[in-house]
């Protein structure tokens, strides 16, 4: 019984076409990322600072790798909604976590002296 | 028991309007599922200090059982693809075989997933030791709940096209488990990334 | 006992209330609902109430059934305030008032929850349900059935605060249940489970509606109605549809969170064991501030289309109302920390969201600006709606000069907590998404029902509302300066606070007034519908599509989809035909519409059964609750693609022509 359908391959809904080479560059480009940044910590190769930067950076990087070459984001017909969306999306995360973080850690500095929350935790408070 | 198409069922206007407001539609619940996932990760980082004298992640994460789970996932991603691929040129088996795939890779992270929270609860690195490993069990364990759910749906899909072919509501609901599946490893890049490499760094 | 667990923690002495005012409560509710079941049985309307309401996927009936709720939930709310200022304005001294500190607190944690999310969300769901569609020249909503889902959770939602009433209790700790009071150590008992799980399964109802009629609006719109040629009413539901679908995950986080230290012992914001209780309050206000932004920028729209169709004029910069709304909506996830200035932030992240909260201040100004700017040479007509739009413009603008005051961190420092914070929300909250949902109402009911509603009275009502909210909230401001703090049972003599809450108990009764007025003429418009029925559709000579249908619009809202060339489409057709322009000839076709379904309520009850279960410890029906939710969904979303009735054209043709549309639902 043959499976082959016509050589087109049909458009999916709302996604347009694929392709092999997307989701095969897609994936080498998200491995050699996974793999540097877990070498990265595993032979702690720079400072701390540096470190938490760069992971970030390569999160960031994988991210928009998978965001693009499984997930064809930008790829849609104009009006772009779904990139519209999304980019609103992350500022509103961004603002709500990058604001949370500032809020608390401006709140856990002024909450307690460090030799207080020191003694605290030891004992299983705080 | 495989049925294919031979063509194409005629495009109906009205049917792919709609299907396209159904991918649309999910496109922005996935959105509202990352504001979700943001929100745990706040609460992680705020709370990954708060060890309360038990442990922290820097003693209990095990980082080559770690990058296993992540090669796993991110092939089970990498596996999804193709069979989207397989799907949009009519590939009915190729494609049921690449979910197959999928399944078993995502099973795999699961697994190994699970197999990591009971040695925590075992060792008394439970929910309840600290506010660190509540933020942590929540943080990872809402993602495999995710991961639960995508499993399900997954053996739910590829049992429809197995038995009825890949017509336009099984290449719709394809789609939509890709998205769904996709969406999944993009957020485990943060949790492994935040959680994992930043916690066994002691950042 | 043979098995004493198969109850969980549920003992009869739950189900008898210790107090008074509680049996009474719960008598009368009981009475009430056996009244209904037993005015159902007795007219055999069970089959039509399960085949025409229950079931139905059409937005227009499920608006109504959201407004009813939300009208009963009005009700059992301001039966919480009269308690509340009647316990207010006698408990001082030696006198401990008429109800217990423990009823004081359920009473306040309910009122807020019921109103906010019941009331509020109700109305604003009910008229979104019923207007957008009509007013986008569309069919339907883009996803009917997560629509009726989305109100069988709000409903089972609303059966389960009300069920704290009777069984068990309430919530003591407020309409946000801050820990560490909220945790298990501070409340053992099932109130503030029963918070929890009311707003958790009504919440994910209202996400779902959010992505719902997000979509519906962006994707729907008949052809020619760009976004910028939309009623300013689906502007402002479209910015708040945005701000639901990006909040409410965080509260769905934050609940869980909570229940989860109550539950399973973790230490997200225990006051030990490394709990960060303040992250709670971060977490719930980052929803929270969004929330009210999400039920007032609707009431916003309605005073738009109010607004303009009875100044005879088109609203007034268009573009900018736009803006301001854009603004508003994104500049709402910038303010929450000004609900805890006092927590003890530096000075810098004070100051920080100090200015971002006095910046959200200036679209609404521009918005106000706008809509007298409509009026200014207009041809008004002073109708009820517009009496509600007056007291708002006046109200609202006082309400908001006391939110710019306590932006001011350091002023909110003196007044946070105080009453002046109570007078200023509630200014906000009444003035603002209560009168512009009853003008909504009120200026809809035609188009909803087919019939007007007793004009006179309704402008009584909104004297009582206006001059009793005046009296209520008045004395609040100033009792907040005196230096009261909100949340009080019990107080001296000797602070002077009582004449002033005795006027505020007063103008809580003029508002009840005002309440009573709306229902009674309510009851007697529908019994005199007939003679005040709309025969033309447009009974406002209105500007927007709604207006061109029949009232009530039929099932499937319009016969030929409008095609649209400007604004105030309705009223450009109007214009043209009585320049002599012929109306473009009609051409009838098939109309599908999706058949009804039994599967919402199932859903809704099912989601009733797993919370209540939860609440009591009843883990075995609580697993079994959940694995049929589960299944049910599972069953219902990988069913068959067609489940869709058809309307014969010629049938259209014939109901337009004047005939009965037939409003089978298989």
């Amino acid at each position: 019984m043959s499976e082959r359908r016509h050589a087109t391959s049909a458009p999916l809904p709302g996604v347009g076409h694929l392709s092999l080479r997307a989701y095969v560059s897609g994936f080498v480009a998200s491995l050699v990322l996974t793999i540097g940044a877990y070498l990265l910590v595993v032979e702690r190769a720079v400072s701390a600072g540096t470190l938490i930067a760069l992971i970030l950076v390569i999160a960031v990087s994988q991210f928009a790798v998978q965001l693009v070459f499984f997930l064809h984001l930008g790829a849609e017909a104009r009006p772009r909604w779904r990139l519209a969306m999304f980019l609103t999306m992350v500022t509103i995360v961004l603002i709500l976590v990058v604001g949370s973080l500032w809020i608390m850690g401006n709140l856990n500095s002024r909450m307690s002296m460090p030799e207080q929350e020191q003694y605290m935790s030891s004992q299983g408070g705080l | 028991m495989i049925r294919v198409e031979a063509h194409p069922a005629p495009v109906d206007a009205h049917a792919a309007e709609a299907d396209e407001r159904t991918v649309f539609g999910f496109w922005v619940y996935i959105l509202t599922d990352c504001v979700l996932f943001a929100s745990l990760f706040a609460t992680y980082v705020v709370l990954h200090g708060n060890t309360a004298g038990g442990p922290s992640g820097h003693q209990l994460f095990e980082m080559p059982y770690v990058l296993a789970e992540t090669m796993a996932l991110l092939a089970s991603s990498f596996t999804c693809g193709l069979a989207m691929l397989a799907a949009v040129r009519g590939r009915t088996r190729l494609a049921v075989v690449a979910l197959a795939l999928t399944f078993a890779l995502g099973s795999t992270f699961l697994a190994l997933e699970l197999s990591e929270f009971h040695h925590l609860a075992v060792i008394g690195a439970g929910w309840s030791r600290s506010g660190f490993l509540s933020a942590y069990f929540i943080l990872v364990g809402t993602h495999g709940l995710h991961i639960t759910v995508g499993l399900l749906w997954m053996a739910v899909v590829a049992a429809r096209i197995w038995w009825s072919g890949l017509g336009r509501g099984e290449l719709r609901r394809l789609t939509l488990f890709g998205i769904f599946w996709h969406f999944l490893d993009l957020v485990w890049i943060f949790i492994f990334s935040v959680v994992y490499l930043m916690g066994a760094a002691h950042l | 006992m043979i098995a004493p667990d198969i109850f969980g923690r549920l003992t009869w002495n739950a189900l008898f209330p210790s107090e008074l005012v509680t049996q009474v409560a719960v008598v009368s509710l009981g009475l009430v609902v056996l009244a209904v079941l037993a005015l159902v049985t007795r007219m055999h309307r069970w089959g039509w109430l399960w085949r025409e309401w229950l079931t139905t996927l059409d937005p227009k009936r499920i608006g109504v059934m959201y407004i009813i709720v939300a009208i009963l939930m009005l009700v059992r709310g301001g039966v919480d305030v009269l308690l509340m200022r009647a316990q207010q304005a006698t408990s001082v001294g030696t006198s401990q008032g008429v109800v217990s500190t423990s009823t004081f607190q359920q009473l306040f944690s309910a009122h807020g929850t019921i109103m906010i999310f019941f009331v509020a969300m109700g109305l604003m769901f009910g008229l979104i349900n019923l207007i957008v569609p009509l007013q986008i020249g569309a069919r339907d909503v883009a996803f009917p059935f997560l629509n009726a889902t989305s109100f069988w959770l709000f409903f089972t939602g609303m059966l389960i605060i009300n069920a704290s009433l009777g069984i068990g209790e309430f919530s003591a700790a407020g309409w946000l249940a801050y820990p560490p009071l909220s945790e298990l150590q501070y409340s053992p008992g099932v109130g503030v489970d029963y918070w929890i799980w009311s707003l958790e399964i009504a919440g994910v109802g209202s996400l779902l509606s959010g992505i719902n009629f997000f979509v519906t609006i962006l994707r729907m719109r008949c052809p020619g109605m760009s976004l910028m040629k939309m009623p300013m009413f689906s502007w402002s539901v479209l910015c708040s549809m945005f701000m639901v679908m990006f909040a409410f995950p965080v509260l769905t986080v934050t609940l869980t969170l909570l229940f989860l230290d109550r539950s399973i012992g973790t230490h997200f914001f225990t006051a030990g064991g490394g709990g960060n209780m303040m992250m709670y309050v971060n977490l719930i206000w980052a929803w929270g501030h969004p929330e009210v932004y999400i039920l007032v920028l609707p009431a916003f729209g309605i005073f738009s289309e109010v607004v303009a169709t009875f100044s005879r004029k088109p609203l007034f910069g268009y573009a900018s109302m736009v803006m301001a709304l854009l603004a508003i909506t994104l500049l709402s996830f910038t303010v929450w920390l000004h609900h805890f200035f006092t927590m003890g932030a530096g000075a810098d992240v004070n100051a920080f969201f100090g200015i971002m909260t006095m910046i959200i201040a200036i679209p609404t100004g521009v918005k106000v600006f706008n809509w007298l700017a409509t009026m200014y040479r207009g041809r008004i007509r002073f109708s009820a709606p517009m009496h509600f739009f007056m007291g708002f413009i006046g109200l609202f603008t006082i309400g908001g000069v006391a939110g710019v005051m306590l932006a001011v961190p350091a002023i909110d420092y003196q007044l946070h907590n105080s009453l002046f914070l109570v007078a200023h929300f509630h200014t906000m909250i009444v003035s603002g998404v209560l009168f512009g949902d009853f003008a909504g109402v009120i200026y809809w009911m035609p188009k909803i029902f087919g019939f007007r509603l007793h004009e006179r009275s309704l402008r009584w009502s909104f004297w009582c509302w206006f001059v009793g909210f005046v009296l209520a909230f008045g004395p609040l401001y100033i009792l907040g300066f005196m230096g009261m703090t909100r949340r009080t049972s019990h107080y001296a003599v000797a602070t002077g606070w009582q004449p002033l809450l005795i006027v505020a108990g007063l103008g809580v009764l003029l508002i009840a007034t005002g309440v009573a007025i709306m229902l009674v003429q309510l009851a007697w418009s529908v019994w005199k519908r007939a003679e005040n029925a709309d025969s033309t559709g447009d009974p406002w000579d209105g500007r927007t599509l709604e207006w061109s249908t029949s009232s009530p619009a039929p099932a499937y809202n319009f016969a030929v989809t409008p095609v649209v060339q400007s604004r105030d489409a309705f009223w450009a057709s109007k214009q043209a035909a009585r320049r002599g322009a012929l109306a473009p000839a009609r051409v009838y076709t098939d109309i599908h519409l999706p058949r009804n379904t039994g599967v919402g309520p199932v859903i809704g009850a099912l989601s009733f059964i797993l919370g209540f279960a939860v609440i009591w410890h009843i883990y075995w029906a609580a697993a079994v609750a959940l694995v049929v939710l589960i299944l049910v969904v599972v069953i219902r979303t990988t069913g068959t693609d067609d489940s869709e009735r058809t309307i014969a054209a010629a049938e259209v043709a014939l109901a337009e022509a004047g005939g009965e549309v037939s409003r089978r639902v298989a």
